[in-house]
């Protein structure tokens, strides 16, 4: 409605304008208190908090009471300290490991998804259902699923490996907290997938076809360069959630077995709030920002070369 | 539901694949593929409904079969045990305050961003809203708790403050580009017809923003009423607590009840699910609408 009477202003308004006078440049103050406001705001809950944590990551600050400087010595102890050493370690193999799973999965579905079939929005709208479940609740009904009914179903059929809880194995563990990421995130990916996908004009599968080239071989010669701005904008998305990843490891493991499956956010969580550790492992959180930026920017330079090549 | 009224700049066009002459029979290996892949996302909502009508001494096995004596007072046992009315209220809340003036706001921040992108300030701020993408949440967690604390924002109404504020940076990114491709002539036209800026955004361009203040909307919601990390750290007091919060609060209680705590978790999953099959369509192609830009 509102569009259409706009619709017709343009020719009302020009018709008008041919012989009036013409309007003063625009100037006023309300551009202004369109962004100042949130700009405020912004500063306030988003960049003092930061600049805050940065300089709490000076001090020995434990959270509370008193505190004194100590340079950068935050920095130094977070090199030698094994147990962040081994939350980077597995936050960046589950991030990788999810990030390729989603996206293989992903794009496989997608493709599926628009093809030739039949009660495609019905298939639609049940493969985006994850998405609409908080991974906090779906994730504790994955957790008694892998504790308790899969090792019934694996002694039930003889597979020994899988016959005690995987989440109670500290070298499966991350395994499953695998699972429910990718379970829960692929829908989403399938939905940009699609979006992508439905981009590429009809005629180009038609030409491909003609010149007999197969489904797979059309697949990669003709979709999936076409698709190259989704699937990167895809993996850097998903790997900048994945390495920050909290929810599912509190409700899969809560960082364990034992400290097997911590992740960097839950650390700094653990140690920052519960720990006495506030400086300490807001330094951390300081060197982990400079972590995610930087593989962003690598994996965007490295990705985007490869759309320009393919 | 509502068919998108995008006027010309709705770039998505879902008659594309569907357009294809050469070959239009209906591939039924595909189709069945399809709907045995889509078990893995029944089987645990299947899971979840049964195991919430069990009685406890059922829970033996791999607790795939279906309830042989359906438990209702599962239901409201989690009812009371969680306070089930206050976590959905606070939960409700919050996601209406957020969707709503994450809308109303965003939409405007944007629009004076991308209109004024040759003046320096304002590119400025596109950059600096746009750069907080790359900052971590962990950085400002510890901080920004304690400054929650100090304000008294540590309720319902300091949720609502963070989604909108944090919410900044990805919907300018998106609010921008679509802004971009709206003709300026008729913000113009408007102008000559003695509108002032205010007047230019609410009445034209605002609802031009229609499509998007949709995506926007519904992005926003799924985050606010699915989030964790946020309510754990910013409400202490447990009247303010979330759904998800509760269902975390709760877990030790849980552990020795299972059929209680399957149907509480049944309950936090249901209304935004339940809303979800009503306007699958329209949520659907209003993601979709989100990551074509």
């Amino acid at each position: 409605m509102a569009v259409r009477t706009v619709r017709g202003a343009p020719e009302a308004a020009a018709a008008r304008a041919a012989g009036a006078r013409r309007r003063p440049p625009r100037s006023g103050s309300a551009i202004y208190w369109m962004v100042l406001p949130a700009a405020g705001l912004f500063f306030v809950f988003h960049t003092l908090p930061v600049l805050q944590g940065m300089f709490y990551s000076l001090t020995d600050s434990p959270g509370y009471g008193d505190w004194s400087f100590v340079g950068l010595s935050n920095y130094a102890a977070l090199f030698t300290d094994e147990r962040i050493r081994s939350a980077y370690l597995f936050t960046f193999q589950f991030a990788i490991v999810s990030t390729v799973l989603v996206n293989v999965f992903a794009l496989a579905l997608a493709v599926g998804l628009t093809g030739r079939i039949r009660f495609r929005s019905a298939l639609r709208g049940l493969y985006f259902v994850p998405n609409v479940l908080a991974v906090l609740v779906i994730g504790y009904v994955f957790n008694y699923l892998l504790t308790n009914s899969l090792p019934e179903i694996a002694s039930a059929l003889g597979i020994q490996r899988l016959s005690r809880s995987i989440l109670a194995d500290p070298e499966l563990a991350w395994i499953g907290v695998v699972v429910l990421a990718v379970w829960q995130a692929v829908a989403f990916n399938i939905i940009i997938y699609i979006a992508g996908l439905q981009t590429i004009p009809a005629e180009l599968y038609e030409a491909a076809a003609i010149d007999g080239s197969g489904p797979w071989r059309r697949f990669w010669s003709v979709t999936f360069p076409l698709i190259g701005p989704f699937f990167t904008l895809n993996m850097v998305l998903s790997l900048k959630n994945f390495l920050q990843v909290f929810d599912h490891i509190v409700v899969m493991t809560n960082g364990g077995p034992g400290t097997s499956t911590e992740s960097v956010s839950l650390v700094i969580f653990r140690g920052g709030f519960q720990g006495g550790e506030y400086g300490y492992q807001i330094a951390n959180a300081v060197v982990f920002m400079v972590v995610l930026v930087v593989f962003a920017l690598v994996q965007f330079r490295v990705l985007r070369r490869d759309e320009v090549t393919a | 539901m509502t068919s998108q009224p995008v006027p010309r700049t709705g770039p998505a066009r879902p008659g594309a694949a569907r357009r294809r002459p050469l070959d239009r029979r209906v591939n039924w290996w595909l189709t069945a593929l399809l709907l045995v892949l889509s078990l893995t996302i029944l089987i645990p909502l299947y899971f979840t409904v049964v195991t919430a009508l069990k009685t406890p001494d059922q829970l033996g096995g791999s607790g795939f079969d279906l309830p042989t004596e359906v438990r209702w007072e599962n239901f409201a046992d989690a009812w009371t045990l969680t306070n089930f009315p206050r976590a959905a209220l606070n939960s409700a809340l919050i996601t209406v305050g957020a969707v709503a003036l994450t809308i109303l706001t965003n939409s405007m921040v944007a629009y004076a961003i991308a209109r004024n992108m040759h003046r320096r300030l304002f590119k400025a701020l596109f950059f600096y809203f746009i750069s907080a993408l790359f900052v971590p949440f962990p950085i400002l967690m510890l901080p920004v708790a304690k400054q929650t604390a100090i304000l008294g924002l540590d309720s319902q109404l300091g949720l609502i403050l963070l989604y909108v504020v944090y919410g900044l940076s990805f919907n300018i990114f998106i609010f921008t580009a679509y802004i971009r491709s709206i003709p300026i002539e008729l913000e113009e036209a408007a102008r000559m017809d003695g509108a002032g800026t205010w007047g230019v955004f609410w009445r034209v361009v605002f609802p031009l923003l229609t499509p998007m203040n949709a995506t926007v909307g519904i992005l926003t919601c799924l985050w606010a009423w699915n989030d964790f990390l946020l309510p754990l750290v910013i409400v202490s007091d447990p009247e303010r607590a979330t759904l998800p919060l509760v269902q975390y609060v709760f877990q030790s209680q849980f552990q020795t009840n299972y059929t209680v705590a399957f149907a509480s978790y049944l309950m936090a999953m249901a209304p935004l699910l339940i809303v979800y099959v009503f306007a699958q369509r329209w949520v659907i192609s209003g993601v979709t609408r989100g990551a074509v830009k």
